[in-house]
This record gives structure tokens, C-alpha cells and sequence, in this order.
């Protein structure tokens, strides 16, 4: 019963030890990203690139000749390839070309209109289906100069793809005009068995995302510690105010384990002589009894 | 139960701090430590004076070293990094050593005894040329001095203190210096040397001031090749570019006359292109062709005689003054398993001063030089030693028809490193020699009692230290329970495998590979790198394990293959093929046969797969992983990287079932303008993770991301891919990312600012630590970046894991979409690294330190727990409690955690890893010049009792305790009778 004692004691210690405890903060960088969709809208910052859902694009392209330069306007194409066949045109990218004063050239508001399969695709995408083979993409490493130094190829098996409708999911890495990497495949999983399943719809719903480069956080710099930063276990930071149960509890709890060991012991300590003094002064009687002939003996 | 509780959190808090230095009795016990000096490039003997013989030689590595001739261990040595190539060495005044590198800009001189430099002046001049030494005992204004040839200038540098006592320019463009010549008793030196390679130029010059006594230039119908061999001192013998004419030049007192002899007059039969040897020797000098070596004689005005043909393994040692006027050279030959070294005078070819036969360990090849140094024997004769140093990179010492000592500095050079386990200990083979009774057995635990009692006088002191540091146990030749014992199998750039004992650090056995012999098919063998190729398990327990070694005919990726199959136990090569195709890759498939061989899928460098070994049942078990075969390639120069899977079998090649053709699945293109490949890592094959949860302070979890198809690649802006603060930091970035090579998703990518290379960066569990210069800083940082999986994230909730619904265990595939989150955190760090690597435990459980070689060849443990993301300024207690380290700006360096305590790993290279069966526990094995290996427990030995643990004095508490229980009982029986009969 004691111990139950002792054990809540002690969660109640621990408890006690970890309430200030707040949450982790994330000195993370927060990404900004530029997603298809929310042109007009307010520059929309969260910490995590939120896709926005675009509906599936039948129409072949979608132009815009609204305020915007035409010089800043660029096009460019996604071909693709089933297995191991050659690539052929399969959609188009178009985006504005934003030029920043220090010469730096950026992509922003990035639409994506993808084709229909036609037919004889459909017949080519289905053999991919039945034999679990790689349905693959592929985009110009420069959208000023298609196809700058290489393509970027990226390919997913075809089987992932196929929900309702078709669904892909593109994440554009940049470096200012450079296309870098793609990531393409299905927004979801895409879990290991993968199961022979033929779409719905066989129309594209597409999501793009653009992603550019992300600072790194910096080294945290404290100048006013820099005589003190050798010292890692940063023993100057502890707060003063810890009060006298934090600082001695490792002490105070074997101390009462103590004391209560010592209070059930006195506790119990009457009660056994209450009942075990019977016997133990029955012994010495009981002794006596024995040696009471012989010791009769001796005062003879 | 509460105490069992009390107990934990005591200890639990108690390893929060842990002391991971080590006693001064505890040194040697588990580490051991080699030194080495690389393959000896020249050699000069000191041994005129009384006192310890020494021999000076300067290495292939770039080391001045003395040893010690008669036991051949170092006095001292140092290392003059890779940028500073020893050109020459020699001793002057009989107590300096003079060494000339940088390509001869610099001569330093060090004292012979003890090392230290004595000084050290910088030699510049008009152009770059070749650089000559010369040691003289010409005195001018009262110094000894020294002649140099570097850069196209003649210097006069005095031995006492280096200064330039007089120098002249030569600054004509197209002259080539050859030779510079100092007649005996002169007091004039020659220049020798060719301009625009048809004509040949001496130049007189005034030894006392540099003041030019005479030119003379005689132009030739050919041109001149290679180098010039001196016959006389004032005779030189060079041969003409097409290798076929012999040109006999003699400049007596500036006068310039020569005599040209066709190659073929001197020999029947045509040999090939010759080429010229450099020796030393008056009046001989040798030429080399493809089939053999020819010795040739002068005689008188420019007449040739060939004295001698011999084979191709025939080396010459530089010419040896033994006496006035008399000259001596080393021959040595090879005949079978013998060598024969031979000592013939300049001056007769026929006599021979002496012939001994000495028989070689075939393991070390042909011999490459030989030095030659003379004594005088007990009855007044001449006496010669001969240092010689072999295709294993070995140097040896030969005197009186027996090697007197030898050392493997093969060693000095390792390109790659696995590890073997010994054979099991089976009852009634006696695989330990060196067994001790049980006499000795007692004797050594009385003495530990002694010592634990304190009660050991200084003798036991010192014999208990060296039965702890030559203890049997360690040396033994059999697998123990804690997986301490292995062979380390390292090899070399020599083409030799040695397999080092981890116990105490000796070369279990040692061997040649035939694969990368240099042979007719294969020019330039080199080896490539180490694969476990057979390790066996429960059902093959009888076949030894084995050994691949990947090498290529080449320098260049398109050279063919070899392969070699060696056993871990022997040492013996018992396959070796030399492939039809090369060797861009090697991949270890995670797929073992019958037999416990492993699968390897060779790449070409035409993108074509080879599975080895080439059985029936290999193709079974990989045709059933076909489709689920997936590799990258990184190609540094163009910033390209490129994913592949297999397709089919080849297409060309007649019916070759074991090649396979690939298809490019995907790739990343880096800008070449603003990106440049520096630093790749990948996570070890072997790495095991304990737990893929980690647990944060407030009851939340995060899931790792563990992906054994994670790389990391670090780029730089390419202007800063050069020295540090060669770029401003504005024009410098450093970035990296984190690509998951199945399907080339970029997982993260970010820059880092004003920060450059070198990078050095190591990848583990889920997360990567990488070090670079931050020039805004202007100083080193270490930064950290982990990935953790958020798919997972949703699996909190403890319900569903009891009901099921979780998708914990389902199999996690690289197709889905990749939901990660990242954190990272930059620190400062004060050394610059030269590798980094990490400690691997054989279940992942024990916390992971990072193994840092500092730019002071030491081994620096780190724990990885500073490199924490989530360190803050003032983590609240339960971040405390969970081990979270307040933020500092910058790492520490506590000088207990170096691991190579007081020791260096000269020129260290590469720091590797591997974990003992005792999960505490990991060995670490670092190679550059020096060889270093120890046991190091992250969290200290927390499964074991420690070595030094006394048995003896349990056993004797114990037999105490009880005899102590047995007195009192009978004490207490005693008295209680006592009182009764009161």
C-alpha cells in the first residue's frame, strides 16, 4: 500500500518537473510558394505548400492577353512517354516571367493545361496499367530556351495515377529559369501492391506547385556569450527561480522513503509487541521452565 | 517497484552527462596504433658517425622520415601535405638533413638528430623548370653550401643558415637544365642542358660567385628525349626522341664534341622504344626497352660497349664512393622466389664486391629501388647493405644475405576497408596459440587483487599493465561473444590485400592480387574498392567467407574490369576474371544464393547492368527482384544526376543472360552556371534504425523518415569551388538536397548564403550532418538538417493503433507522395574537417555520436544530441529531461572526447565504422599514413562489465561475506548458550 503511495508521489513529482513544458516552436524558414491559382489573390504564406485543386483542364490552352506584357509571358511544354516509347507533346505550362531589379528572374503564377488522351494513348496507357510499367514526363531544364543543357525526366509507375479521374501531381523545383527537378506522381499514396485499377474518367486533374530556393536559418549568434559559448552544457542560462522541491527533490524523496519506511515500521512496531511480546516473553518463561530444574540444581 | 523507478531516472538523469574520456592505464588496452611513411622515393643513408646508424628518405606521400637501420622504426618524420612534393633529398655538414619541394621552391634543412627544422628560404626564379639538389663541400666566404636548380635559376644557398649566397638566371625559354655537374676538386660547375630539344648547351660557371665562365651550344639533326645519364663527370650518354640513336656528349673544358651510335650497331635484334635510366654510376649507364635492361659501357672517346642484357625486373642503385676513386653499384635480380643482390664496381663489370641470394615472400613483388649503403666489416673489407623497396610499397633492409628488418608501408596508402568474421571456435581445434594455464590464470588475478587493494608495489603496477595490454583474450584468432574480434581487410593502392587483427593490430596475412598485376592486357591496374562477397550464416557455416575486389585497367571509368574473389581466412585468390566490360558502379543487391554469395550488379559505363556471380540461381533470385531494381548515377562534371531501372536483357551481345539493359526513369539538371557538384553521401547499407519514432518532449511523436534511397548532394556556386576566400561572399552559395533516388523527388533543397566548400557531410538514420565555411562568419559551420515523415503523423492516437487502423505497418513504397517536414539548424564549428563519419551499433538502440577527424589528424567524438534542430535558448524541463542541450551558437570541443586521445593519424583519410555484436559498443578503424583502431561506446559499456573488472575480488567479497555469516551465526549461538546457562 505504501509503494502506491510512493508511486504517486513520485507522477505527481514528474507532473510537477514537466509543467512549464510549452510546445516546440519551428524556427523554420516559412516557404513561400507560388501555386497555380491564386494569381490576383493576396500573396498567401503558410508553412506548408496547400495545393490548390485545379479543375481537370480539357481545353487545350487557355491564353491570356489581359494587362500583362506579352514579352513576360512564356510557354512551355510537357511531353510524355509510355514505357519506353518516344516522347510527344502532352500539355503546356505558361507563366509570367517576373524580371526583379537586381536582374534576378523569377516564374510566378504558373498555369498548367494538360491534353486529352486520345485514343490510340488511352490503348497505350491501359497496356502501361496492365503491365505495371512507367508512365514518364518530361520538361526543358530552361524555360527561356527549351530544352537548355538536358531534359528533366521524371516517371511514376502508371498504376499509381488512376483515382476517379486521373490524378497527377507536379512540384516544379526552379532556380530562377531553370527547371531543376520535378517531382511527379499521384497527390496521395500510392501503397506497395499496386493493384490494376482503370480510371474513371479519363481526363487529368492536375496539380502544379513551384518551388524555389529556401533559405537556410543561420547560425544562432549570441556576441554577448561568446566568452561563455565553450561552456555547452549552458549552465548560465538555468533559471534562478527553481524552487528548493526542484532542486532537492533526487534527496528529498529517499528521505521520505525513509521516514515512511521508519513511521509503518514504529507503526507496525507496537502492534507487534502488543501480540509478538507474548512470545517473547513467553521465551524467557519458557526458558526458565527448562532451566529451571538445573538452575534449582545449582542453588541447591 | 518505486526503488527499481528511483533507480532508472537516477541513472537515467546520471547519462545525461557522459565522460567518455579514458585513464592513463586504459591507453593500448583496446586501440592500437601504426605508423607508417608511404613508398620511399629516395634514400640517403646516415652512418659515417658513431652513434645510432639512421637512414633519411623522403616518400611518394611527400614524408621526410629517419629510421632507425637497425630495427627500421621512426625517429621522427613529417608530413608536407599533398601540395608540397618532395623533389630532393640530402644531408649536409653531417647534421642536416635538405630537403627541396614544391616543386623547387623550397629548401628547408632539419636537424638529423631530433627533426626539428633548422631553417627553411624560399627559392623563386623566371620560370618553372626542373629542379635539381646538389651537395657540395664547396666553401665560399667561409660557408659550407649547397648548389640548386629550380625554377630556372642556379642558386648557391649556405648550409648554416640557407641564405642565397649568389644565384644566376637562365632565363632562355626553351632551355631544359638536365644536369648540373660539379667536377671533384673543382671549383666550377657545369650546367648541362638541352634548348628547343635539338641542341645541347653547357654552361661554365664560376663556383666562389655564379660569374659565367663559358657557353657552348652544339645544335643536332634529331631531337633530344627523356633525360641525360652522366658518365663521367664530364661526359653525358642521352638518347634521341625516336629512341633509336645513342648520343655520347662530352663538354671536357667547355669543348663540346659527340658521338652518336646507332642502338642497333650495339644489339641484333631491335627492341622498341628505349629509354634512358637515370644513374650515377662513371662509365656505365643503362637503358630500358619493353623486353629488357641493357647495361652499357664507355670506353675512352665516346665508344660503347654493352657489358650486360638482362631482364626486365633488374634494378640499379645510384652510384656509392667506397673509396678514393672507387665506385660501387647495386644490382638486383630476381630468380624465382629468390633475389639476387649484387655489388660490382664502377669500374670492372666482371668482378663482383658481392653476390648474395636472398629469398623473398613472393607477396611482394618485384623490387622498384634499391639504395646502397657500405661499413666497414670486423676484418677490415668492405661491406655493403642494401635498402630495397618492393611492388607492395614494402621497404626492407638486406645485409649479410638476410632482411635485417622490414616494414609494410603498403599500409600507408589504403583505398578501401572491409571487415570479416574470424572462425568459430570449435571444440578440439585449437585455433589460440597462445592459451595461458591456469597457474598464470591465478597469478594474473592475484596481481589485479593486489592492484585493486592498492596494496601492488610498482613492479606489479607495471607487469599488471602488461598483462592487461598483452592479454591473450584480444589476440586470439576466433569470433568472441562481443563481435570485438575481426579481420579488417584493407586494400592498398599497391594492388595488396592485408588483413589486420582489430585485436592487436598485426597483418593476419597479406597478398599480391594477381588481378591487378600489371600484365600486357592491363596496363595500369587499380583498385577500386572492397565488397563482402560471401558472408556465410546458419546453413553455409562451413565455407570461409570471401572478399571482392573491383579494380579496372585504367585511370579512365571506360577501362575494363577485374574482379577477384579472395577468402577472408587465408587470403588466398581464388577467382580472378578480367571482365569484357568496365566498371562505372558496383551495386550490392540485398539478395544472397544457396551458398550465401552475395548479388552484385555491375554498371558500365554504358548504363548496361552485370549480375555477378554468373549462376543459374543468381538469375532465378533476380529475375523475381526485377522490377524492383532501381540505381542513380552522379555526374560531377556536367551537375547531372540520373535515375535508372532495369529494362531487359541486352540487346547486342550474343546471349549474354546476365547483362541487362537500363532505362532512364528520371533527372535532375542543376543549373551549370549557378550549381557544381561537390559532396555527395548516402546512408550505410548496413545502418539498422532501432525505432522509427521519436519521441518529443510533450507526448507528441514524430515519425522518422527512413528511406534507404535517400542522397544527399551539396552544390556550390562554381566560381567558389576553389580555395577558401578566393570569392566574395556574395558571389558564393552553397546548396543542398535531399533526393530520394527511386524516383528523383527533390525532398528539400536550401541555400545556404555566403557559405562555401569544402563540404564534408555524413547522412544518417533520418538525418544529415554536413560542415562547410560560412565566409560572412568567417568561420566553419556544422549544420543539421532531419526529415521526418508526416504521412505518418496521424498515428497518434493510441486507439487506433489497438484497433488497428494505422497505416504503420504497411509497406512504405517511394511512389506515394512524399509529405515530409524538415528541420534544421546551423552551428559554428572551430576545426575544418578532413572526414566525418558516425558510430553504427548493430541494432541502432545505443545514441549515435559523430566521429569527426580534425584538421589536426585527431579523431574528435561529437554527440550528435548538439546537433539537435530542436535546441532553443531555454528548452523548458521536459526538453531538459529528454535531453535537449540549451542553444549555443557554436559546437563545443571538450579535449576528453578525443578518441585518439594523445595520438595522431597522420594524413588521416577516411574514419570507418563498424559495430561490434555488444550493442554498446562500435569499432572504429581510421586510415590515412597512420593506421588507428579502437572500441568506443557512445554511452559507455552499459551491457558489459569493463575489462579491468575484478573477478576475483567479487568471488573473494563474497566468500568473505558468507564466512563472515558463518562467524557471526556462530558467535551469536555461542553467546546465546552463554546467556542460557546464566
Amino acid at each position: 500500500m505504501k509503494w502506491v503511495k510512493v508511486i504517486v508521489s513520485f507522477i505527481l513529482t514528474l507532473s510537477f518537473l514537466s509543467f512549464p513544458s510549452c510546445a516546440f516552436q519551428s524556427d523554420e524558414l516559412l516557404v513561400d510558394d507560388e501555386e497555380f491559382g491564386l494569381e490576383g489573390a493576396p500573396q498567401h504564406r503558410s508553412p506548408e505548400p496547400i495545393p490548390t485543386r485545379s479543375p481537370p483542364v480539357t481545353s487545350p490552352t487557355r491564353k491570356r492577353h489581359s494587362d500583362l506584357d506579352s514579352d513576360s509571358k512564356i510557354q512551355f511544354s510537357l511531353d510524355h512517354a509510355f514505357g519506353d516509347s518516344d516522347f510527344s507533346p502532352a500539355g503546356t505550362f505558361s507563366a509570367r516571367l517576373k524580371t526583379w531589379s537586381h536582374g534576378g528572374q523569377t516564374l510566378t503564377k504558373l498555369r498548367f493545361s494538360r491534353n486529352s488522351f486520345s485514343d490510340v494513348e488511352k490503348e497505350k496507357f491501359k497496356n502501361l496499367l496492365e503491365s505495371d510499367d512507367f508512365y514518364r514526363i518530361r520538361l526543358p531544364s530552361n524555360v527561356l530556351s527549351p530544352p537548355g543543357r538536358d531534359f528533366i525526366i521524371s516517371s511514376v509507375k502508371a498504376r499509381c495515377l488512376p483515382r476517379e479521374s486521373l490524378d497527377e501531381h507536379f512540384v516544379i523545383h526552379m532556380e530562377g529559369v531553370n527547371v531543376l527537378a520535378v517531382n511527379y506522381g499521384s497527390p496521395g499514396s500510392c501503397p506497395y501492391p499496386r493493384n490494376l485499377k482503370l480510371p474513371a474518367k479519363w481526363s487529368f486533374s492536375s496539380h502544379t506547385v513551384l518551388k524555389n530556393r529556401e533559405q537556410a536559418p543561420r547560425a544562432p549568434v549570441f556576441t554577448e556569450e561568446i566568452l561563455g559559448g565553450e561552456n555547452a552544457e549552458g549552465e548560465v542560462l538555468q533559471p534562478a527561480e527553481r524552487s528548493f522541491w526542484a532542486k532537492y527533490w533526487m534527496y528529498l524523496i529517499p528521505l521520505g522513503l525513509i521516514v515512511m519506511n521508519a513511521i509503518t515500521q514504529a507503526m507496525n512496531m507496537p502492534e507487534e509487541q502488543a501480540t509478538g511480546l507474548v512470545p517473547a516473553q513467553g521465551q524467557p518463561s519458557a526458558g526458565a521452565v527448562q532451566r529451571g530444574p538445573s538452575s534449582a540444581v545449582r542453588r541447591r | 517497484m518505486a526503488i527499481m523507478s528511483f533507480i532508472f531516472v537516477f541513472f537515467f538523469f546520471s547519462s545525461l552527462q557522459p565522460i567518455l574520456s579514458l585513464y592513463e592505464d586504459q591507453v593500448g588496452l583496446m586501440d592500437w596504433h601504426q605508423q607508417y611513411i608511404g613508398k620511399v622515393k629516395q634514400a640517403v643513408f646516415h652512418t659515417h658517425k658513431t652513434g645510432r646508424k639512421r637512414v633519411v628518405a623522403s616518400t611518394e606521400q611527400n614524408i621526410i622520415a629517419t629510421l632507425d637501420l637497425r630495427s627500421g622504426e621512426i625517429f621522427w618524420r613529417h608530413v608536407l601535405g599533398p601540395n608540397d612534393v618532395v623533389d630532393g633529398i640530402d644531408i649536409a655538414l653531417g647534421k642536416y638533413v635538405i630537403t627541396l619541394s614544391s616543386g623547387g621552391s623550397i629548401l628547408r634543412a632539419w636537424n638529423l638528430p631530433d627533426g626539428q627544422m633548422v631553417w627553411e628560404s624560399s627559392l623563386h626564379g623566371p620560370k618553372h623548370s626542373k629542379s635539381l639538389l646538389l651537395t657540395t663541400n664547396l666553401i665560399i666566404e667561409k660557408d659550407n653550401s649547397l648548389i640548386v636548380f629550380s625554377n630556372g635559376r642556379l642558386n648557391a644557398v649556405s648550409c648554416i643558415d640557407g641564405e642565397v649566397l649568389w644565384k644566376k638566371d637562365f632565363e632562355e625559354e626553351s632551355l631544359e637544365v638536365q644536369q648540373v655537374i660539379q667536377p671533384p676538386g673543382s671549383d666550377f660547375i657545369y650546367v648541362v642542358g638541352f634548348a628547343a630539344s635539338s641542341q645541347f648547351e653547357t654552361y661554365k660557371i664560376n663556383a666562389k660567385n655564379g660569374e659565367l665562365l663559358k657557353h657552348e651550344s652544339t645544335a643536332f639533326s634529331g631531337r633530344f628525349s627523356g633525360e641525360v645519364s652522366l658518365v663521367s663527370s664530364e661526359t653525358v650518354a642521352a638518347l634521341d626522341s625516336t629512341g633509336s640513336i645513342l648520343l655520347t656528349i662530352s663538354f671536357h673544358n667547355g669543348k663540346i664534341s659527340s658521338q652518336q651510335t646507332p642502338v642497333s650497331n650495339l644489339l641484333e635484334d631491335s627492341l622498341g622504344l628505349a629509354v634512358i635510366i637515370h644513374s650515377s654510376v662513371t662509365g656505365i649507364f643503362a637503358i630500358k626497352t619493353d623486353a629488357a635492361t641493357i647495361f652499357i659501357r664507355v670506353i675512352g672517346e665516346g665508344k660503347l660497349e654493352v657489358v650486360e642484357k638482362t631482364n626486365h625486373e633488374t634494378v640499379v642503385s645510384d652510384a656509392l664512393t667506397i673509396s678514393e676513386g672507387q665506385q660501387a653499384f647495386a644490382l638486383v635480380q630476381h630468380a624465382g622466389s629468390n633475389i639476387h643482390l649484387t655489388v660490382k664496381p664502377a669500374h670492372d663489370w666482371d668482378s663482383n664486391l658481392l653476390k648474395e641470394s636472398i629469398k623473398m615472400d613472393q607477396q611482394r613483388g618485384f623490387v622498384h629501388k634499391v639504395f646502397i649503403n657500405n661499413y666497414i666489416r670486423t676484418d677490415r673489407s668492405h661491406g655493403f647493405r642494401a635498402l630495397i623497396v618492393m611492388e607492395d610499397h614494402s621497404l626492407l633492409l638486406l645485409q649479410q644475405g638476410a632482411i635485417v628488418w622490414s616494414r609494410e608501408d603498403g599500409l600507408a596508402s589504403i583505398i578501401d576497408v572491409t571487415t570479416s568474421e574470424l572462425p568459430v571456435e570449435k571444440a578440439g581445434v585449437s585455433v589460440a596459440k597462445v592459451e595461458l594455464n591456469l597457474f598464470e590464470w591465478l597469478k594474473g588475478h592475484v596481481l589485479k587483487l593486489k592492484g585493486t587493494l592498492m596494496l601492488a608495489t610498482p613492479e606489479d603496477i607495471a607487469a599488471i599493465q602488461y598483462m592487461r595490454l598483452k592479454s591473450s583474450e584480444k589476440s586470439k584468432m576466433t569470433r568472441d561473444h562481443n563481435g570485438f574480434r575481426k579481420l579488417l581487410i584493407a586494400l592498398t593502392r599497391a594492388g595488396k590485400l592485408f588483413a589486420l587483427h582489430t585485436g592487436d593490430g598485426r597483418i593476419v596475412w597479406s597478398h599480391l592480387l594477381q588481378s591487378l598485376h600489371k600484365s600486357e592486357s592491363c596496363r595500369q591496374p587499380i583498385g577500386l574498392n572492397l565488397h563482402q562477397w560471401q558472408v556465410p550464416h546458419h546453413h553455409a557455416l562451413d565455407e570461409n567467407p570471401s572478399v571482392l575486389v573491383v579494380g579496372r585497367c585504367g585511370p579512365s571509368s571506360d577501362a575494363l574490369g577485374v574482379l577477384s574473389l579472395v577468402d577472408s581466412y587465408t587470403g588466398k585468390e581464388f577467382s580472378s576474371l578480367r571482365l569484357v566490360h568496365s566498371v562505372a558502379q558496383v551495386i550490392p543487391l540485398p539478395y544472397t544464393d544457396s551458398t550465401e554469395q552475395r548479388l552484385h550488379l555491375l554498371i558500365d559505363a554504358d548504363k548496361h547492368a552485370h549480375l555477378y556471380p554468373k549462376t543459374p540461381e543468381a538469375i532465378d533470385i533476380f529475375q523475381s527482384e526485377f522490377s524492383n531494381v532501381y540505381w542513380y548515377s552522379v555526374d560531377d562534371d556536367n551537375g547531372i544526376i540520373k535515375g535508372y531501372a532495369l529494362k531487359t536483357k541486352c540487346s547486342g551481345n550474343v546471349a549474354d543472360e546476365f547483362c541487362f539493359d537500363s532505362r532512364e526513369l528520371w533527372s535532375i539538371v542543376l543549373p551549370s552556371e549557378s550549381e557544381k557538384i561537390i559532396t555527395t553521401a548516402t546512408r550505410k547499407l548496413n545502418e539498422a534504425v532501432h525505432t522509427q519514432a521519436k519521441l518529443i518532449a510533450d507526448q507528441d511523436v514524430m515519425y522518422k523518415y527512413i528511406s534507404s534511397n535517400l542522397l544527399f548532394v551539396a552544390t556550390v556556386a562554381p566560381k567558389a569551388s576553389g580555395e577558401i576566400g578566393s570569392v566574395t561572399p556574395e558571389e558564393s552559395w552553397l546548396v543542398v538536397y535531399l533526393i530520394d533516388t527511386v524516383t528523383g523527388r527533390v525532398l528539400h533543397r536550401m541555400t545556404h548564403h555566403g557559405s562555401q566548400g569544402p563540404v564534408q557531410a555524413v547522412l544518417s538514420e533520418n538525418w544529415v550532418v554536413y560542415h562547410y565555411f560560412n565566409l560572412r562568419a568567417h568561420r566553419y559551420e556544422m549544420s543539421v538538417i532531419e526529415i521526418y515523415d508526416q504521412s505518418r503523423a496521424d498515428n497518434k492516437d493510441v486507439w487506433k493503433l489497438v484497433v488497428g487502423n494505422h497505416n504503420l505497418t504497411s509497406p512504405v513504397s517511394s511512389y506515394s507522395r512524399a509529405e515530409v517536414i524538415t528541420k534544421s539548424q546551423s552551428y559554428f564549428f572551430t576545426h575544418s574537417l578532413k572526414a566525418i563519419a558516425v558510430t553504427l551499433t548493430v541494432k541502432g538502440i545505443t545514441s549515435k555520436q559523430l566521429l569527426i577527424g580534425t584538421i589536426g589528424d585527431q579523431v574528435l567524438a561529437l554527440d550528435k544530441r548538439f546537433l539537435d534542430p530542436r535546441r532553443s535558448v531555454n528548452p523548458t524541463q521536459a526538453e531538459r529531461e529528454e535531453g535537449i542541450i540549451p542553444l549555443t551558437d557554436s559546437l563545443p570541443i571538450i579535449p576528453q572526447s578525443y578518441i585518439t586521445h594523445s595520438l595522431r593519424v597522420e594524413g588521416l583519410q577516411s574514419i570507418i565504422t563498424v559495430a561490434a555484436k555488444l550493442e554498446s559498443t562500435t569499432l572504429v578503424f581510421a586510415h590515412g599514413l597512420d593506421l588507428f583502431f579502437t572500441h568506443y561506446a557512445p554511452s559507455r559499456t552499459y551491457d558489459s562489465l569493463t575489462e579491468d573488472f575484478s573477478y576475483a575480488l567479487l568471488l573473494i567479497t563474497i566468500v568473505a561475506l558468507v564466512a563472515a555469516i558463518f562467524v557471526t551465526w556462530i558467535l551469536s549461538q555461542r553467546k546465546e548458550l552463554q546467556d542460557r546457562w546464566r
